[in-house]
């Protein structure tokens, strides 16, 4: 039967999407686009009235404005709860994959412990674009010098006029070390959404990471 | 069209489930209105999706034999919603898959579905919906009587076999 039934969610309690669907989509899929071409400057999606917890509003757009039937989707052990689950194949019907390398998108709510980039699909030399796309909760996200804790990471590459720097809180201790593997066999590789409440910077493969 | 459809945990079956969305489906719009303003206290709810509208491919063997073949598509109005409160003792969601592009016809039947599955709302819902399959089966049995009053007994004479 269908995976609500396994995860024995009861859809009573089934959380609303995009107050009007197509709109909004449209407006969080502009904030997307906008993520992509300027790479690493920090773009704000509009708020949603109800998610399921843990994901942040940043999160649920990426989710319902990207994801569908044919994106396979990995969520990590902090985000895969049955509420989350059931929320998202109901709004995007999106399958949920079991493991990381068979997912489109992977959803990360816990980056403490998620597994490292390469367990991703990285597309191959001949479909570099059938890589994953992996969106990362962070607790903190912003622009410039970095205040106080955080990580501060120093940008370069193309959608970057120089550099610009990203102070990230949360980000795992290997992350600049897997990154730069990542970056090493470009064209493959995989993509990075960062997000924090109704905020979200991309890290697209190409991007050069000092951190 | 990917659905999931669950059973509330202390709701009726799946199987009577089953029953009364066929007779809200295929009711007509005017009857579900005409019930609808007849409840004693029609709930108000929130949308999960807005009725739209998709196309199904319908298969079925064309000729009563051989394999199932897409025979064409067929226009379908689906829906989903929430009762914005748990005044009817419970909250609940109703689905509603109906035949054709009314968009009201389906949101009248999501809504008669989530009204089915709370304890205080069920039972003049049940009523309604006891009218409407009524009212459906009195229409097949004045259809076939039509029918089978135009009805031509064929026989063939066999040589040797004619009754005496």
């Amino acid at each position: 039967m269908t995976a609500a039934f396994e995860t024995g969610f009861d859809t009573s309690r089934l959380a609303t999407g995009f107050a009007d669907p197509v709109l909004d989509a449209q407006a969080a899929f502009r904030r997307l686009l906008a993520a992509f071409s300027y790479v690493g400057r920090i773009q704000e999606v509009a708020e949603i009235a109800e998610i399921p917890a843990p994901l942040n509003a940043a999160t649920a757009s990426f989710c319902l404005t990207l994801a569908d039937l044919e994106t396979p989707l990995w969520l990590d052990g902090a985000a895969g709860r049955p509420a989350v689950a059931a929320w998202l194949r109901f709004h995007c019907g999106a399958p949920l994959a079991d493991a990381p390398e068979g997912a489109a998108f992977a959803v990360v709510a816990d980056p403490a412990a998620m597994p490292r980039l390469d367990r991703f699909a990285p597309g191959t030399d001949q479909y570099p674009d059938r890589s994953c796309t992996v969106v990362i909760q962070v607790e903190a996200l912003s622009q410039g010098q970095g205040q106080g804790q955080g990580q501060t990471l120093r940008l370069q590459g193309p959608g970057i006029d120089g550099t610009l720097d990203l102070v990230v809180t949360g980000l795992p201790p290997w992350f600049a070390e897997t990154w730069a593997l990542n970056h090493a066999i470009y064209p493959m590789g995989v993509d990075l959404v960062l997000t924090c409440g109704r905020k979200l910077v991309a890290l697209p493969r190409g991007t050069r990471i000092e951190g | 069209m990917s659905e999931i459809i669950t059973e509330p945990e202390q709701g009726p079956g799946n199987e009577a489930r089953r029953r009364w969305m066929a007779v809200l489906a295929r009711a007509s719009r005017a009857e579900l209105e005409a019930e609808w303003s007849d409840l004693p206290r029609p709930p108000s709810y929130e949308w999960l999706r807005r009725p739209e509208v998709g196309l199904v491919m319908v298969r079925g063997r064309a000729g009563g034999t051989g394999q199932a073949f897409n025979l064409g598509e067929m226009a379908v109005t689906r829906c989903a919603l929430r009762l914005a409160d748990a005044a009817f003792g419970a909250v609940a969601t109703g689905h509603a898959y109906v035949k054709g592009r009314d968009r009201r016809h389906a949101e009248l039947a999501a809504a008669f579905d989530a009204l089915l599955q709370t304890p205080d709302g069920r039972g003049p819902a049940q009523e309604a919906v006891r009218r409407l399959a009524d009212r459906r089966a009195a229409e097949r049995e004045q259809r076939s009587r039509k029918a089978n009053a135009t009805r031509v007994e064929f026989f063939t004479m066999v040589r040797g076999e004619n009754p005496r």
